[in-house]
């Protein structure tokens, strides 16, 4: 195997493991920690993609941000590893039965994907750089664009509203 | 105007009077009600004389078609007839009396209008029977006096005291008349079989035809239910006992309904048959043992009856028996003439007794009354009349009418004139029994009674003595040919005339000496009856012993013969206990199980369901994870 | 600079279908199994992750840009998302004084 494959195994697994301790991480903290480790893992599966452009975006928007705000959230909170709530047995065993299936049925539906005809891989992959991506961007998906900012002011409007403290009605 | 305009006036006149009351009649004063119900028979009755005297060959007057099908034409057709037109006559002419009389009767009473309508009503209906020109019509008149019979037996059911026992008659007339109109409709049906349609007149030409093949069972047959019919309607046994128990309606319902004209009906019918029924001698045979043995039951029940009324009731119904007698022996014209005279003296007694009652203040037991002639002497004058007429005394219209069924009785057999004689003594032994004990004597009611015994008004006098005069020279309706021979028998021409069948019966005359003797009989033994109610009742005294003194004889028939006992136990009980069982297993079990077994089907599936809202996340999550799983699978299945 | 391709170095797609799906069930694992509202909202983020990674690498292996563009919008709305999310999480605190999503269950029967 060259040294490529050698990469992406590891990074591969890496990212599995670190996925698997966010989610049975009994502590809320590490939880928020360990999934910011594989949002780190998954942009050097973008880099390895030569999606360079989403790479950084992936680490400054999602582990920079998103992850700071849960974090955030979490220390107001107060949780800790005491009163966190378990789920009972039955749950654990329909949910590992249906993780299970989901992924032979997915594995299956998606493995001949790759054999669609038609496109050919470009010589040069150069698609995930910036200049071509924002090319792309601002010609033939600049609506969305710009309607994302829409999206944006919404969400902001929400989440301020949502968060004031409502006054007292009850005399 | 012509017949045909005439016979559906006839027709609507009540009935237009019966709306006129039914939908307005609160709100018109009762004397305004009662006069519009009476005036509208009256009508009816000058309309039918004059349809009467212009009358010659039948007419018809059809109406509308009710039904066209391929075989089956049912018209609404009127038929006017010597026949019809008679018993028109006797409706309205006595009904209009009766509607008279109860404008004073009931004149206390809170449901005066409703009574009119029903009466109105009534003679709507019986007309309908009687002037229709197929079975059909006669079918739907019968079932309709049913129905008004049955309003106006239970009219009081609301009275605190007697209205359950009220409401329980009615439904016993209806109920026991209905057993004989399941016979009456079944010989419809047999009748549509065997000639194709229901009208007289095409049956009459059918049957009466040189060439008709008599089918013997057939017609067996179709006489037999209609005579089943007849017994329900007119009270023979074993369809009798209602009429006892219907004699808890108010007395103008029994006299016109009980004596004078629904339970003719059936005498009516048998009439209009009468070639049918001259096919069938079986029947005839039948008709008149039962009606015998109706004849002598009946009035030895009525031997030690103490209501007033129930005597008359059983007086009719022996009395009915008689008119079977003679139809069984081919007299169709001696029971019409029977059946027009004791329609007079059986209204003037019925009406009588309601004069009494209501100088009694509503006593009807004659152990309670006596030496009455003294305080409503018109009552007591009318009433004699009637019961003179009744029991067959020299020259009044019942001892025509009698002799005449008399004789032909003889002519058949001596055995059945010895049997019939004895049936007519028995008569005139309750009449004057009932007589003497009302009216002479001693007075043995109450003071408070005798306080209020008073003449009742015109509006109930009138009526009684305008019947009373009909009673007395009802007899020259059909006299026998033995005086006089211009006007004698007049009826059996006037029948013979138009009527469909009439003509060809045949009848023996007697000859004059037997009709003599007989006659000669007759006279002795009601005068007989008469000197010995005479001296038991008035020189001795003697008075009815009270219930627990009764012996032997007296015991059964006082209790009736134990007819109704007998039926209770024979047809009630079983009925009840399988209409009891039937609730139970049918309803219960069955039809509750099934309907409540669904809806409890329904609640427990939506229990279950009801476990999916657990309304935890997670759940829902998984579920659909589920959902998703079997959606990939689906489609990669099918691709 | 332009890197080696994917393709050339024999790492083939099913490589990558294999680890999406793996990083979406582990996603659809933690809303099943767990019961804070907040590790809930980071699996959905962890599944959306996994979706984007998928569409990268099939962007890279077909040569076309489009669905990068497309990952960008799917993380825009997962920010957006994100944040109102959390924000009705503080809501539920306030209200429950918890955020364990088996005490609300005011729609259960």
């Amino acid at each position: 195997m060259s040294t490529i494959e050698i990469i992406a195994l590891v990074l591969g697994v890496l990212t599995i493991a670190s996925a698997l301790m966010v989610v049975l991480s009994m502590h809320p903290v590490r939880s928020v920690l360990y999934l910011i480790v594989t949002f780190f893992l998954i942009s050097a599966n973008y880099i390895m993609l030569n999606a360079q452009f989403l790479a950084i975006v992936n680490i400054v928007v999602y582990a920079g941000a998103i992850m700071v705000l849960f974090l955030f959230v979490l220390m107001l909170l107060n949780l800790s590893k005491d009163n966190e709530p378990r789920a009972s047995s039955w749950m654990k065993l329909g949910a590992s039965l249906a993780a299970g299936t989901l992924i032979i049925v997915l594995v299956a539906a998606l493995k001949d994907a790759a054999l669609l005809p038609g496109v050919e891989a470009v010589s040069g992959n150069t698609q995930g750089l910036v200049e071509n991506l924002g090319q792309l961007l601002f010609t033939k998906y600049v609506l969305p664009f710009e309607v994302s900012s829409v999206l944006f002011i919404a969400a902001m409007v929400g989440a301020v509203l949502l968060s004031k403290k409502e006054k007292q009605i009850i005399d | 105007m012509s017949i045909e305009q005439l016979l559906p006036l006839v027709l609507l006149l009540p009935l237009i009077g019966g709306l006129i009351n039914g939908v307005l009649g609160k709100r018109i004063p009762k004397v305004v009600a009662g006069s519009i119900a009476t005036l509208a028979v009256a009508l009816s009755f000058i309309l039918s004389l004059t349809i009467f005297f212009q009358l010659d060959q039948a007419v018809e007057v059809n109406l509308f078609t009710m039904i066209s099908f391929q075989d089956l034409t049912l018209n609404a057709r009127l038929l006017a007839d010597n026949l019809s037109i008679w018993m028109a006559l006797i409706i309205t002419g006595i009904g209009s009396l009766i509607h008279l009389f109860s404008m004073g009767y009931m004149s206390h009473d809170e449901g005066y209008r409703k009574f009119f309508t029903y009466l109105n009503l009534f003679i709507f209906s019986m007309l309908i029977l009687v002037l229709g020109s197929n079975y059909f019509m006669l079918f739907f008149g019968w079932e309709g006096v049913g129905i008004c019979s049955y309003l106006l037996i239970g009219f009081h059911y609301a009275d605190e005291q007697k209205g359950f026992l009220n409401g329980m008659a009615a439904r016993k007339a209806f109920i026991m008349n209905r057993v004989g109109d399941l016979g009456l409709l079944i010989g419809l049906f047999l009748l549509l079989n065997q000639f194709g349609t229901l009208e007289y007149a095409e049956i009459a030409a059918i049957a009466t035809a040189e060439d008709f093949v008599r089918p013997e069972w057939m017609l067996f047959g179709i006489t037999m239910c209609l005579f089943i019919g007849a017994t329900g309607k007119s009270a023979q046994i074993p369809l009798f006992t209602w009429l006892p128990d219907a004699m808890a309606g108010p007395t103008p319902v029994s006299a016109l309904i009980h004596a004078a004209t629904m339970v003719t009906a059936g005498i009516f019918l048998t009439v209009r048959s009468n070639y049918l029924f001259e096919m069938a001698p079986a029947t005839k045979d039948i008709m008149l043992y039962v009606g015998l043995a109706t004849s002598v039951v009946a009035a030895f029940i009525a031997l030690r009856q103490n209501d007033i009324k129930k005597v008359l009731a059983y007086s009719t119904v022996s009395q009915l028996g008689l008119l079977f007698v003679a139809l069984g022996l081919g007299a169709y014209t001696a029971a019409m003439f029977h059946v027009t005279t004791h329609a007079f003296f059986k209204a003037l007694l019925f009406l009588g007794s309601g004069s009494v009652i209501h100088a009694m203040s509503d006593e009807q037991d004659i152990r309670k009354m006596g030496g009455l002639k003294k305080f409503i002497p018109t009552t007591h004058l009318t009433f004699l009349i009637g019961t003179l007429a009744i029991t067959g005394f020299p020259l009044l219209s019942g001892f025509f009418s009698k002799d005449e069924i008399l004789g032909y009785a003889f002519a058949d057999n001596v055995i059945l004139y010895i049997v019939l004689m004895i049936s007519v003594l028995m008569t005139a032994i309750y009449m004057f029994r009932l007589y003497f004990l009302t009216f002479h004597g001693e007075f043995r009611g109450t003071e408070e009674q005798r306080s209020h015994l008073h003449e009742s008004p015109a509006s109930m006098t009138i009526p009684l003595v305008v019947l009373a005069i009909l009673s007395v020279l009802g007899g020259l309706l059909n006299l026998p040919g033995l005086f006089f021979h211009g006007p004698a028998h007049y009826m059996t021409h006037l029948f013979e005339h138009n009527v469909a069948g009439m003509n060809l019966i045949h009848t023996e005359h007697l000859p004059a000496n037997t009709i003599m003797m007989l006659m000669v009989i007759a006279v002795i033994s009601c005068l007989a009856v008469l000197v010995v109610s005479y001296n038991v009742y008035v020189k001795k005294q003697s008075l009815p012993k009270s219930d627990d003194q009764l012996v032997g004889w007296e015991k059964l028939s006082a209790n009736k013969l134990y007819f109704d006992e007998i039926y209770n136990a024979l047809f009630v009980k079983p009925i009840e206990w399988l209409s009891e069982k039937g609730y139970r297993f049918f309803e219960v079990v069955f039809l509750n199980g099934i309907v409540f077994g669904v809806a409890k089907g329904f609640e427990t599936a939506g229990e279950l369901v009801k476990k999916w809202e657990s309304g935890r996340v997670n759940w829902y999550v998984l579920w659909m994870v589920f959902g998703i799983v079997g959606f990939i699978i689906y489609f990669l299945v099918k691709i | 600079m332009v890197l080696a391709t994917m393709l050339e170095s024999g790492v083939s797609l099913e490589f990558y279908v294999i680890l999406a799906t793996i990083l979406f069930t582990i996603g659809v694992l933690g809303v099943l199994i767990r019961k804070n509202a907040i590790i809930i909202l980071m699996s959905v983020e962890l599944m959306l992750n996994a979706v984007n990674l998928l569409m990268v690498a099939f962007s890279t292996y077909h040569g076309a840009g489009d669905a990068q563009v497309f990952v960008f919008f799917i993380m825009v709305v997962a920010a957006a998302e994100a944040t109102v999310g959390l924000s009705i999480l503080v809501l539920l605190y306030r209200n429950r004084k918890t955020v364990d999503v088996g005490v609300f269950n005011k729609l259960k029967g």
